[in-house]
């Protein structure tokens, strides 16, 4: 008898109950995370690892007349310090961004944002560093700033982008999605149009971790590891591959635990490329941390869209058509985030959860005096934008019919038995039950009832509004036929393998930022094979050690990852029927899948668990023609479209009379994401998407003064919702399976924060009725509020 | 200059530059990086630890000020293999998502619930209204401060399994 033959079948996977799959489950990353012993970027250090620091351009516009580092150089510690000039020598001013332009490394022509990158200091502790750059010396010929995207057009406007050979102005791109003509003529012939200009504000995502890394370049054999607050490894493999000359296979990016991403961990930044120029050239690690304001003030922000919005309809309030024209600020550079030929992501879903006869948008790009970004902060892709602009055009049609808000949706939602729906922009939705949603949150709010309390209080002179959202996002880019992101397909990666004793690891290529990956990723391989969650462990983030794929951003590792992983684990399971067949000496086809385990048809006493195989698969069962030992499979999933979960969002709000603070004293979410694998961690992500809604509407702005200067670049100004500021959730869900998911799952990790948004902007503006406001831009803070309750102009914040 | 404090009921004692912040102290001379650094304005409070059992943001304090006190961090939390409660309700309710917020959560909590061991969802808002989390909108990091308080005898697991 061998030791294999010995060791006791997995007494687990062998129950005769169910094993874990979906439901609610505890999370297996929290046990390390609860006693401090989650491994974050700047938790890393190694052996003579130094620390690098920056210096940051005081100024939005300015000619870089010279740089005076000596001092520096000579202070106590400091091991080199580098500018534009030595990165020129390396090629490495200039970096490719995800959007087809270049980013400056260091500065090496002119300053083109408050906060830019000017020079490095690499020291031995980061005090010195710090230390450091106060003796640089720069003097600076300052130019007037680009402020103001709707002037970035204008004749004799400042060229920021003037080292691009022949460029005269600011203009980035203009890209259109429907047809033109027959939205025109829709508009033409219609009973009623309303339009409303509108800023979706820049705001930025400020994850509680900011962004860093350690690079740690190895002379010897060439090889570079770069631990990275990085949400999408892989790619970051390559791009550093492209930029940094690398080859791939000596690159080995690691993205560790992450103190949160939303979408501001997607790109590669210039303190990622320093950390390695630091690296290669003092031949020790360097750790570059950044601090909150050099987070706020450098990194991608997010929106920044100028929307004019128009709505067609007839009397009855049937929807016809909606237009859209769009001023998207960029800032300096163009680094948005988004799949190549979407320069305006996926904003043409901005025909939302209605049956049009017609739509049309038409975005323009500009540079301005800002930093890069644009695509942050839980958008899918400026869906976030599409879903503000039709959700409050839809509540400003409302109010010209004098319609209920929640009636005139229900007229015009796109019904069951429409989908798939291709809508007139060139998505195809794959499943929605929409009424059904929005009459949940109805009645779970009590709308009725609040509509009756809301008179009763506007009779007494008392601010409360109710406020409707129902969206639908698009998530899970994506399919390589038309999406890439710098050409790299967006599909993903998955590697299962069960180890002899009935245990496994699944390798994924996308990487959590505290969404739970660890843990539902198990499930899903739990529910498809019959290992219990525990018994699989979830691989990410290390390059050397997962599947290539293009990360997580977007809500796309269910829709994507987890559609890989599902198949992956089928893949094993149908080896496993093999191999099943062989130790019970019957034909695969008499075999059948229950429970864990095969077992013959007809006698269900006769049969194998998923770890009795795996022992067989790794022993020394004689395998059937054409199957080879061990039980492991890989795949990479193309995704064949998006998926397009939905929300129905009602916001209560109480306004001070007296002060113009909002309250948000309720808050009813209705989710549909399709088959749902954990509904703990579904709940959770909703709740942070409401929070990010709250602060948006309510709190949030990253503005700019006529200088340039950046007025949001710190947690004294850029506010983030805290206990206070928040309501107890009250969610609810339907379930609508997406009809091409392998497990019918759709993504859901940004729903809330698209969603959220409009219901509590609709709900301000709603109790704002009584002073005759059709329209209020974000934040509605007290200060803006008051405003527009007197009739004054919005302040700036 | 050389201080000496307590930190998780261990003497220490290290001779560091004036101007070091405690928040560095603990991570970078200690190596105790469950104490996280999230801003740089202390609004945040990622990096709360508590001195003489008082939750402060060690941020906000030279190292060399806690010299002669007793400093609990998030390692300290946990006795033995043995959770604190805070510990395991914030598992339980699902308190936490991507973790960086959670040590200076969790300390708060338990200055709470030390001092009212029955706090109500109100209280528990004001007492953590100087953290902030970008994850979970709260609810659950109360629902956890209220599982813990409604479980205040030691769990006698060590937390290492995860059940359903």
């Amino acid at each position: 008898m061998t030791i294999l033959e010995g060791h006791p079948a997995n007494p687990a996977a062998g129950d005769a109950d169910r094993p874990i799959g979906y439901g609610r489950l505890q999370r297996k990353e929290d046990p390390r995370f609860v006693r401090g012993k989650g491994n974050y970027v700047d938790d890393i250090v190694l052996p003579g690892m130094l620390h690098g620091a920056i210096l940051r351009s005081p100024v939005a516009h300015a000619r870089l007349v010279s740089i005076d580092t000596s001092k520096a150089l000579a202070h106590p510690g400091v091991k080199a310090v580098i500018t534009g000039q030595d990165l020129l020598g390396l090629k490495l001013a200039w970096a490719p961004t995800l959007s087809a332009d270049v980013q400056a490394v260091l500065v090496t022509d002119k300053v083109r944002f408050q906060g830019q990158e000017v020079a490095f200091v690499v020291a031995e502790d980061r005090y010195s560093a710090r230390d450091a750059l106060e003796l640089i010396e720069v003097d600076y010929d300052v130019l007037p700033a680009v402020v103001d995207a709707r002037k970035a057009l204008d004749p004799g406007a400042p060229v920021i982008r003037d080292e691009i050979e022949g460029r005269t102005d600011n203009h980035i791109f203009d890209w259109e999605a429907g047809d033109k003509a027959e939205t025109d003529a829709v508009f033409a012939s219609a009973d009623v149009v309303v339009s409303q200009e509108m800023v979706y504000p820049r705001s930025h995502p400020a994850p509680m971790e900011t962004c860093g890394a350690v690079a740690d370049y190895e002379p010897i054999d060439g090889t570079l590891t770069l631990y990275e607050t990085s949400q999408a490894p892989h790619a970051h493999r390559t791009l550093f591959a492209i930029v940094a000359g690398i080859p791939e296979h000596k690159i080995r990016i690691v993205s560790p635990d992450i103190g949160g991403g939303f979408g501001n961990k997607v790109g590669i930044y210039p303190g990622y490329i320093l950390a390695v120029v630091g690296s290669i050239v003092t031949g020790k690690p360097v750790k570059w941390m950044e601090d909150r304001s050099e987070n706020l003030m450098s990194t991608s922000f997010a929106r920044d869209y100028i929307m004019q919005g128009e709505i067609a309809a007839t009397k009855e309030g049937k929807i016809l058509a909606v237009r859209t024209t769009v001023l998207a600020d960029h800032g300096a550079f163009n680094a948005t985030a988004q799949p190549t030929k979407y320069p305006a992501g996926f904003f043409h879903i901005f025909t939302g959860s209605y049956d049009l006869q017609a739509a049309h948008c038409k975005v323009t790009g500009v540079y301005t005096n800002k930093a890069p970004g644009g695509v942050a902060y839980a958008c899918s892709f400026r869906v976030t934008e599409a879903v503000y602009l039709v959700e409050r055009m839809v509540d400003i049609l409302a109010r010209k019919l004098e319609m209920d808000p929640a009636e005139l949706r229900l007229k015009n939602l796109i019904k069951p038995e429409q989908f798939p729906y291709k809508n007139k922009t060139g998505w195809e939705y794959d499943s929605g039950d929409y009424a059904t949603a929005l009459r949940k949150s109805m009645e779970m709010a009590g709308y009725d009832e609040l509509r009756r309390e809301q008179k009763e209080k506007r009779a007494r002179g008392e601010l409360m509004g109710i406020g409707i959202s129902f969206f639908t996002e698009t998530v899970g880019a994506g399919p390589r036929k038309h999406m890439d992101i710098v050409g790299l397909g967006m599909n993903d990666g998955a590697e299962l393998r069960v180890h002899p004793t009935g245990k496994a690891v699944v390798r994924i290529s996308v990487q959590s930022q505290g969404q739970g990956h660890e843990t539902t990723f198990a499930q899903i391989v739990a529910e498809e094979i019959g290992i219990p969650p525990e018994d699989i462990d979830v691989v990410h983030g290390d390059t050397d050690q997962t599947p290539f794929g293009l990360g997580t951003y977007g809500s796309r590792s269910t829709p994507v990852s987890g559609a890989a992983v599902a198949l992956v684990a089928r893949k094993v399971r149908e080896k496993a029927k093999f191999i099943a067949a062989a130790m019970l000496e019957t034909r695969p086809e008499d075999l059948e899948w229950e429970k864990g385990r095969w077992f013959v048809k007809g006698d269900p006493s006769v049969g194998k668990t998923m770890a009795e195989i795996a022992m067989g698969a790794h022993g020394t069962v004689a395998l059937p023609e054409g199957i080879e030992g061990n039980l492991d499979a890989e795949v990479t999933y193309d995704p064949p479209n998006l998926t397009f979960p939905f929300g129905a969002y009602i916001c209560v709000v109480d306004v001070d009379p007296g002060t113009g603070h909002v309250k948000v004293r309720r808050f009813i979410a209705v989710d549909d994401c399709g088959t749902r694998i954990n509904p703990m961690i579904i709940e959770g992500q909703v709740h942070g998407g409401l929070t990010d809604g709250v602060g948006m509407a309510l709190m949030q702005i990253i503005e700019f003064d006529a200088e340039g200067n950046n007025l949001g670049g710190s947690f004294m100004d850029y506010l983030i919702p805290t206990a206070l500021e928040v309501p107890n959730w009250e969610t609810g869900f339907t379930v609508t399976p997406s009809p091409h998911h392998p497990i019918g799952a759709k993504g859901i990790g940004e729903s809330a924060t698209v969603g959220s948004p409009p219901a509590i902007v609709n709900a301000v503006v709603d109790a704002l009725a009584p002073f005759g406001i059709q329209h209020m831009d974000m934040p509605c803070t007290p200060a803006r509020v008051w405003a527009a309750m007197q009739g004054r102009p919005r302040p700036p914040i | 200059m050389q201080i000496s404090m307590t930190v998780n009921g261990e003497d220490i004692t290290r001779e560091i530059e004036p101007r070091v912040l405690l928040v560095h102290f603990i991570r970078d001379v200690l190596r105790l990086t469950g104490t996280h650094w999230g801003c740089d304005t202390s609004n945040c409070g990622t990096c709360v630890v508590l001195m003489d059992g008082l939750p402060v943001k060690s941020c906000t304090v030279l190292a060399a000020m806690a010299d002669g006190h007793a400093i609990t961090t998030v390692e300290g939390l946990a006795t033995g293999g043995t959770l604190d409660p805070v510990q395991q309700g914030f598992m339980e309710e699902h308190g936490l998502q991507c973790g960086f917020c959670t040590p200076g959560m969790m300390l708060t909590a338990r200055a709470l619930l030390d001092r009212n061991p029955h706090p109500d969802d109100g209280e528990i808002r004001e007492a953590i209204s100087g953290q902030m989390c970008r994850c979970t909108g709260y609810a659950t990091i109360v629902r956890s401060v209220k599982w813990a308080a409604e479980h205040p005898a030691a769990q006698e697991t060590t937390g290492e399994e995860v059940t359903a």
